[in-house]
């Protein structure tokens, strides 16, 4: 018979060996049912996680598409993982991801056509304002009422799509775009784009805020009070309350946290690859980073390793999907899996596997 | 705007068609609830349900052989939930959405070919002389059968825990699972089962979606029921009862805006459309402001039996 | 007594690092209350698991009543007529008694008919309950009686008690003493679990005294002193602690009429409590559980504030200052859960020492943490009070009871707290240990701090403590000098009975 038993202490190796066996099993399992759609396994695998980096033909388009697309998924990790440290799940950052580029854009194309060189950061402080403002919803509710965030951020989301829409064809439309939905395109107005900064490597403003937000995370996490009190808020509420940490604190620092590096996201992404406020600019970076942020082990580097697995597998699929004929929605199946492959074997982390006589039942 | 094209008796009864997938979803998550498991998955496994029930009615031609499997494949996914939170001990909030991006994912990859395709449906259920009745008969007593077995649903499981000894070891595990496992009850097995009926019934409810409510079978199609269906639980504060209150005025709600985009009302749309996410916003407030009682005392807190 | 009901066998049980019991055999008379003695950790507890069927056992057999014994699970110990009162009761707070008592019986009777199953053994017995009741308004020692109640529907032939007086007023205690010795009249066995040597002598017919899982000895109490009981369970002799001739200066801590409603729905609201500690003073405050121990801590830590006027450390307000704002001032305290609430258990000793030294220790310099100097001030802990572990930085779940509450009253008392505040500082800490954080607590106060010290162990109150006074459903009783006590007297203090006679005797 096989039982678990629990560690005095969780184990160093297997913090760092789960990530790595879940990716091993998924691209087994995955390798499966590419079998059973009638793909070619191994050459399906290959696609996904070798090709973008080092196909002769594509790896030149697809490298750059790394960090565009790893930017905004560890920019938005990184803010959930602070708040899934403390026990406070925030899985709206969607919403507060669409709020942070409305918003952004908005303030933006008040000042169309002006050229200065402050409106990108007017943009980046307005993007990061409307993602805090969406995030403040469920915290007050919480804060005030004890109202479940995980249910409110998550409504938001759907409350934040439906002003997409509505902005995106009224408040926000081009003017100049014959009556089509979409707002003027952000990416060719000189001082609002998010401009690539490195010739064909993909590094754009929001990349940068996203190594940013690394290091400060991982400074606040280990080396500040604040975070100490984020940590112990999540492992054990009642000797947080007993150290003198306010509940309410920790649940509007986590949750403003995350809607503004969760705005920012949005900002930069229709500043730059997507280019304009249209109703599916956004392409479910909020949820992704859900799973960044669990891959990644709530650990910042973890997060950035994360981040750029994850943005592999969206290019990889991509071009599975060219290729090879994959339907898109594979992908999407591979990363929950992922996830769950993770979550599974997590379990080694902080138990051990006895097998032999039953002892305690 | 022309409120005089909503007929009250056709809104009636379409509300009761619009509450039905959140009615079964929200009781099957009562009973998880109810047995000390969170699993934030139901969006994941009712839209599962929604296309499995779809393609097996489709190719079979018949819409209960749909039902049935969509039941079963929820609940088959639910055992996913179940085996990472119960035998690996995984964090179940966490679990739970992991649930409802794998079951996003797996539905849009099944769903592919079925796109645009008409299912056939489930036909009214007249019952006799009922039916019959002015006003009330076409209003109440005219509808398929699933409304009905929803219906039925609710009063078993509202029997279930206050009568039957089963109920009550439930809501015992459910309220302290160390209590329990002193007692000799298998926890984890209680657990596992109270799961599978909570993934049959979310599928039931994502197969009514794409069976009859719209019925075809679109990507996404669940559009939040599945978090809805988890709000009316806390809004029903773990009553059977009030979970049918909650998810016929959820299903007011939605009726009544598509009555009124549809009349012209000089409301913006984008406000009508989300009025729906706004008032499970609202109601959840208010329930929480009152204080939320009623929930099961070992809810979402992980069991590991130790000696 | 006449024949053997239960004999057990060799029995061993081994877990990871430790040999919960080893080779333990003796027999439990039919109609006999057998006592099972000895310390937290001598392997009672895993005994009376193997008895109850929770626990397999590696070795040995049991036999009841002539046939083998082997019970897979506590549903096939119960057929046998084996029921069980737990020491934490096994009961489901937001169910009512009734439900309570069906959901531990086999084949339960229909609601009505257990409804009056209960009431009638409830008045054969002495225990009233109504069984329309939710068990989370229930006091202790109610709690206790629908555990006895749920056993004795089941017409057990061996009822076994973990620890039951220890939720128990004295006046409770005698209550269920005669219930017990009315079973064991109609032909029940008793085995009854206890460290508590005075009660054992009074009670039990037999007593089998377990050390570190190895069976010391079967004897009959009644013939044996206190004293070579507690010899035989403790082992060898270590230090009791020893009070210094102290002064009390002027009081340092004073609350006045601090009132504070219930923090949930089966917790207990604080009613009207004034009390001061003098400098040099140990002030010993008993009750029976759940009367506001847990409350009146939290009110004291300040993790709940009170309106203004309630809490002063000599002149100062602290009312409405968080636990920070309190510690700063000088009053420090330690929780009775020593995991989750005085620690954080995944995290390291290190750690756990920044959770409440960070302010008064100079951990932190602009909001950062000063980790080398957080592991030092561990380190002191550590070594101050002789904490076994590996390591600072050992996650606190790691260690044992007793170490872990060292390490937590120790952080408390090394940062020279002016007013200490303690909730249970010994509770299930070996014995050993039990006696060093006890002298701690007095070296402490012989330098001049003010002490109170919240317990459910008289025994403990009246060792160390200068004053007494005892919470009943969350008032507090006058406070009397230790010295002016007896054992009736504390009795009727714990059950809130305060105002009567108690108060003349003192002047």
């Amino acid at each position: 018979m096989i039982r678990l038993e629990k560690r005095a202490q969780p184990s160093t190796i297997w913090t760092v060996a789960t990530p790595i066996l879940a990716v091993v099993l998924t691209m087994i399992v995955g390798g499966i049912m590419f079998a059973i759609l009638g793909k070619p396994p191994l050459e399906a695998i290959r696609t996904i996680f070798w090709d973008p980096l080092f196909h002769p033909q594509f790896a030149a388009y697809s490298r750059p598409q790394l960090l565009v697309k790893a930017g905004p998924l560890i920019l938005i990790a990184i803010g959930l993982s602070i708040g899934f440290r403390a026990g406070i799940w925030n899985i709206g950052a969607e919403g507060q991801y669409i709020m942070g580029a409305v918003c952004g854009a908005a303030a933006g194309l008040a000042l169309y056509p002006a050229e200065t060189r402050l409106i990108f950061p007017l943009m980046v402080l307005a993007g990061a304002l409307g993602g805090w403002a969406w995030a403040m919803i469920p915290a007050i509710l919480k804060v005030k009422f004890g109202t479940n965030e995980i249910l409110v951020s998550l409504m938001l989301v759907y409350v934040a799509e439906n002003i997409l829409a509505s902005v995106s064809s009224s408040l926000l439309r081009n003017p100049e775009g014959r009556g089509f939905p979409g707002s003027r395109n952000l990416s060719q107005w000189d001082a609002a784009a998010n401009h690539e900064l490195i010739p064909n490597t993909g590094m754009h403003w929001g990349v940068v805020a996203a190594f940013i937000a690394v290091i400060f995370a991982y400074v606040l996490l280990t080396r500040h009070i604040q975070g100490f009190n984020i940590r112990l808020t999540g492992e054990a509420p009642r000797a947080a309350r007993f150290s003198g940490v306010s509940p309410s604190r920790i649940i509007l620092l986590c949750l403003g946290m995350s809607g503004v590096l969760a705005g920012m996201a949005g900002l930069f992404e229709v500043s730059g690859p997507a280019g304009q406020i249209s109703i599916d600019f956004n392409s479910g970076y909020g949820f992704t980073a859900i799973i960044v942020a669990f891959l990644g082990r709530l650990h910042p580097v973890g997060i950035l390793l994360a981040g750029l697995l994850m943005a592999l597998t969206y290019i990889g699929g991509e071009l599975a999907q060219l290729m090879l004929g994959l339907p898109g929605a594979s992908i999407q199946l591979f990363q929950g899996m992922l996830l769950f492959f993770l979550l599974g074997v997590d379990v080694f982390t902080n138990y051990r596997l006895r097998i032999g006589k039953a002892g305690g039942a | 705007m022309d409120l005089s094209s909503i007929n009250p008796i056709l809104l009636i009864a379409s509300i009761m068609v619009s509450a039905t997938p959140i009615l079964f979803a929200a009781i099957g998550e009562m009973i998880v609830e109810k047995s000390g498991v969170l699993n934030l998955g139901v969006e994941g496994m009712m839209i599962v349900g929604a296309v499995v029930g779809f393609a097996v009615a489709v190719n079979s031609g018949s819409p209960i052989l749909g039902f049935a499997a969509a039941a079963l494949a929820s609940a088959l996914l639910s055992m996913c939930f179940g085996f990472l939170t119960q035998f690996l001990l995984s964090n179940q909030v966490a679990t739970g959405l992991g649930l409802t991006l794998v079951g996003l994912g797996l539905s849009s990859l099944i769903g592919k070919p079925y796109e645009g395709m008409k299912s056939p449906t489930l036909p009214k259920l007249d019952i006799p002389i009922l039916s019959d009745l002015p006003v009330v008969g076409q209003m109440l007593f005219s509808h398929d059968i699933m409304v009905y077995v929803s219906l039925a649903l609710v009063a078993g499981v509202w029997a279930f825990l206050k009568y039957t000894r089963g109920g009550l070891i439930l809501r015992a595990v459910g309220e302290s699972h160390e209590a329990a496992h002193a007692l000799g009850y298998k926890v984890v097995r209680i657990r596992l089962m109270a799961i599978f009926f909570g993934g049959a019934c979310a599928g039931l409810g994502g197969a009514y979606l794409s069976l009859v409510r719209v019925p075809q079978w679109t990507e996404g199609m669940t559009a939040g029921s599945g978090w809805i269906a988890l709000a009316i639980v806390v809004f029903a504060s773990w009553r059977a009862g009030r979970i049918l209150v909650g998810a016929y005025l959820f299903g007011g709600v939605t009726v009544l805006q598509l009555n009124l985009q549809a009349a012209e009302v000089a409301v913006p749309v984008a406000l009508l459309s989300m009025s729906p996410y706004l008032i499970t916003i609202l109601v959840l407030v208010v329930i929480s402001a009152r204080g939320a009682h009623g929930a099961p005392a070992a809810l979402g807190r992980p069991f590991h039996a130790t000696s | 007594m006449g024949d053997i009901l239960l004999q057990l066998d060799g029995l061993t049980k081994a877990y990871p690092g430790v040999v919960a019991n080893d080779d333990v055999s003796f027999a439990i008379g039919k109609a006999e209350i057998h006592a099972l003695l000895g310390e937290n950790g001598a392997g009672k507890s895993t005994l009376v698991k193997m008895i109850y069927g929770l626990v397999k056992p590696d070795k040995g057999t049991m036999t009841l009543d002539g046939s083998p014994f082997v019970p897979g699970e506590p549903r096939a110990a119960r057929a046998s007529g084996v029921a069980m009162v737990f020491q934490h009761f096994s009961l489901f707070e937001a169910l009512s008694v009734a439900e309570n008592i069906a959901v531990g019986m086999e084949n339960p009777p229909k609601a009505r008919d257990l409804a009056k199953q209960i009431r009638d053994v409830s008045e054969t017995y002495g225990l009233p309950l109504d069984p329309d009741r939710v068990v989370g308004t229930l006091s202790a020692g109610e709690r206790q009686r629908v555990e006895i109640i749920r056993c004795l529907l089941q017409n057990p032939r061996l009822l076994v008690m973990d620890e039951p007086t220890s939720v128990l007023t004295p006046q409770e205690v005698d209550i269920l003493f005669e219930t017990l010795r009315k079973l064991k009249e109609e032909g029940t066995s008793i085995l009854y679990i206890s460290h508590k040597l005075e009660e054992i002598r009074s009670l039990c017919d037999t007593a089998t005294i377990l050390r570190l899982g190895k069976k010391v000895d079967t004897c009959t109490p009644a013939e044996t002193t206190a004293r070579e009981l507690a010899e035989m369970m403790i082992g060898s002799s270590f230090a009791t602690p020893e009070a210094k001739e102290r002064d009390f200066g002027a009081p340092l801590l004073t609350v006045k009429s601090l009132s504070m409603p219930a923090p949930g729905a089966f917790g207990t609201p604080l009613r009207d409590v004034s009390f001061e500690v003098r400098s040099g003073e140990v002030l010993g405050l008993g009750g029976v559980a759940g009367n506001g121990q847990d409350e009146l801590l939290m009110a004291l830590s300040g993790e709940r504030t009170a309106k203004p006027g309630a809490v002063f450390l000599e002149d100062t307000d602290l009312s409405t200052m968080g636990p920070n704002g309190r510690r700063e001032q000088g009053l420090l305290s330690g929780p009775e859960e020593r995991l989750g609430h005085a620690a954080a258990p995944d995290m390291s000793l290190t750690e756990n020492a920044v959770l409440t030294a960070s302010r008064r220790q100079n951990l932190l310099s602009n909001g950062f943490i000063n980790w080398t100097k957080a592991r030092s001030f561990a380190e002191t802990v550590i070594e101050r009070f002789d904490v076994r572990t590996p390591s600072s930085k050992t996650a606190a779940r790691a260690l044992s009871g007793g170490n872990l509450q060292k390490f937590v009253v120790g952080r408390e008392i090394l940062q020279n707290p002016r007013v200490l505040v303690l909730n249970q500082p010994t509770w299930g800490v070996d014995a050993a240990a039990a006696a060093a954080i006890r002298q701690a607590v007095l070296d402490l106060a012989t330098q001049g701090a003010a002490i109170v010290v919240i317990s459910q162990d008289l025994d403990e109150l009246m060792e160390i403590s200068d004053s007494f006074g005892a919470l009943n459903e969350g008032r507090l009783s006058p406070i009397r000098k230790v010295s002016d006590l007896s054992l009736e007297r504390i009795g009727l203090m714990m059950g809130g009975a305060h105002d009567m006679e108690i108060a003349h005797v003192d002047a």
